[in-house]
């Protein structure tokens, strides 16, 4: 996994106007127990998806799955081109499009805010350290947080840290963020922070797939809501037609107990 | 944590394996000032075998300062050998422990096994081996080289130390939340790069404590060594009782004494470690 392998994967068979991410007759079980049981959507460039559903439905698997950290059972996903379903699949190359921001933050505890944000473009990209620092101090200020670029992660609120990890993975400057629920560990009046960074990313063009339990906040931005339940889709369509009138008995049910 | 160097005597090298001569400035006043006492204590267990010795010959107090230097020369060799023992079988068993861990099927089985077999038999019996089975000489590219018995047995206790510390680091390792393999990995940091960078500089703290652990007992164990006739403190203690005609009396001052100067090393050592202990389950 050089870099020199990293530079030379741009997908040539994929053009921006192709979906950006294609997700076909996606399945995954975990022994016998089936998560996602035939999944399929598109996402195109500079949309925003938001993936809702109840507790154990298999939004975090699949969402998951599309940068490779769970291996699907069959079914194919493609992201830029790349089949990340591929056994031979250059997972660098992958991440390096995809980055990905989880519901517990995840920072490396024993590095600072700007070291968090700067250790994967000089380690893993090899890029300029100068380079590096003055965009992630940049990065930090983008989502307000200029002036704690040496506090260490304990030392942080958990909006603080979040918005430290939605950095992180931008410094890698990819082209399609995953949002793993990342308010639902949060104290609620730090969620506004978090969301107020994401819909900023949104609106700047950022392809953007959220797994969310905010509803509001996906009414707002979403350009795309899916609702899945047991491992399938059940219903789709854009936020205002999915809110105002929800087809299936069970996603009427899920939005009367949400809302 | 150089006792070697404070009690050592002669300044560089290994002073034991030298032919002993008794040192020219006054043994008793050398001591005096840092071990007074010690070696009140030591006169506590040594007067009632005075009482019945006799006046004829020096006194168990007057015999321990007479070869306290000695000793303590003696000592400064177990110290010297446990403190080889630890580099040696630290860097070992780093390697050990992350071969434990490392992806694939043979590599990782093979490092378990050697493991295993190295923590769970007697640290005797390991010393034996390498005392009886490592020929006293080997002949690297035509020179040849000697192995002194002092080297095999330093070699015999880094065994158990690797096996002990491929033990720490790999439960260390298991230790950091799987969360942040996750996070190395979905920034493309390759598995290699996430140890090295993420995970062992966050277990590097949690493994101190447990690391000073192996290396107070492997500090201990280095009496062993006397066993296979390495010329340690229990060896010389052994010569010295002998050289002093072998009184019965002479028992508990001498042995009394490398009891005193082990428990003097090793307590402080442990209390540290404690500390060390607290102060990272505070964090």
């Amino acid at each position: 996994m050089t870099r020199a392998t990293l530079a030379a994967t741009p997908s040539p068979s994929w053009t921006a106007d192709q979906p950006i991410v294609r997700v076909s007759d996606v399945h995954k079980s975990f022994g016998s127990f089936e998560v996602l049981k035939g999944i399929s959507f598109d996402v195109r460039k500079g949309e925003v998806v938001c993936i809702i559903g109840p507790s154990g439905s298999g939004k975090s698997t699949l969402i998951r799955c599309i940068n490779a950290l769970v291996p699907v059972t069959a079914g194919s996903i493609q992201v830029e081109g790349i089949d990340v379903t591929d056994p031979r699949l250059d997972k660098l190359a992958l991440r390096r499009k995809v980055g990905m921001v989880f519901q517990q933050y995840n920072l490396f505890p024993h590095k600072t805010a700007l070291q968090n944000v700067m250790m994967a473009p000089i380690h893993v990209l090899g890029q300029d350290r100068r380079e590096v620092e003055s965009r992630a101090r940049a990065l930090l200020a983008k989502v307000r947080l200029a002036g704690k670029e040496n506090a260490y992660p304990g030392e942080l609120s958990g909006g603080q840290q979040q918005r430290v990890a939605i950095a992180r993975s931008l410094a890698m400057r990819p082209d399609v963020m995953l949002f793993d629920e990342v308010t639902a560990a949060l104290d609620p009046e730090t969620v506004k922070e978090v969301l107020v960074t994401i819909r900023e990313l949104a609106e700047e063009g950022m392809t953007c797939m959220l797994v969310t339990h905010e509803m509001n906040f996906a009414r707002d931005v979403a350009d795309h809501i899916y609702f899945t339940d047991r491992g399938v889709i059940v219903e789709h369509g854009p936020p205002e037609t999915f809110f105002a009138s929800a087809r299936d008995e069970r996603t009427r049910r899920f939005l009367s107990q949400v809302l | 944590m150089s006792a070697a160097d404070q009690q050592g005597g002669r300044p560089g090298g290994l002073p034991v394996l030298l032919p002993f001569a008794l040192p020219k400035d006054d043994a008793a006043a050398r001591l005096r000032p840092t071990h007074s006492w010690l070696l009140t204590g030591l006169a506590l267990v040594a007067l009632p075998a005075w009482a019945q010795g006799g006046a004829a010959s020096l006194s168990p107090l007057e015999v321990v300062i007479k070869w306290a230097p000695l000793l303590l020369t003696g000592f400064a060799f177990n110290v010297a050998i446990s403190l080889m023992a630890m580099a040696i079988g630290t860097v070992a068993g780093i390697g050990l422990g992350l071969a434990m861990l490392a992806e694939g099927r043979i590599l990782p089985r093979l490092a378990w096994c050697t493991t295993q077999v190295f923590r769970n038999v007697p640290w005797l019996v390991l010393l034996f081996f390498v005392m009886f089975l490592v020929p006293f000489q080997i002949t690297v590219f035509g020179i040849p080289v000697p192995l002194p018995d002092w080297l095999k047995a330093t070699f015999g206790f880094s065994l158990p130390v690797m096996a002990n510390v491929a033990e720490i680091v790999r439960g260390a390792v298991r230790s950091v939340p799987n969360t942040q393999w996750e996070a190395a990995e979905s920034l493309a940091f390759t598995r290699r790069q996430t140890l090295w960078r993420i995970i062992l500089p966050q277990c590097a703290k949690r493994m101190l404590p447990p690391w000073m652990n192996v290396y107070s007992l492997i500090a201990m164990a280095t009496v062993q060594a006397s066993i296979v006739g390495v010329t340690e403190m229990l060896t010389l203690t052994a010569q010295v009782h002998a050289a002093e005609g072998g009184r019965p009396e002479l028992f508990a001052p001498l042995y009394g004494f490398a009891l005193l100067c082990f428990f003097l090393y090793c307590y402080p050592i442990d209390r540290f470690t404690a500390a060390l202990e607290r102060r990272f389950e505070t964090r």
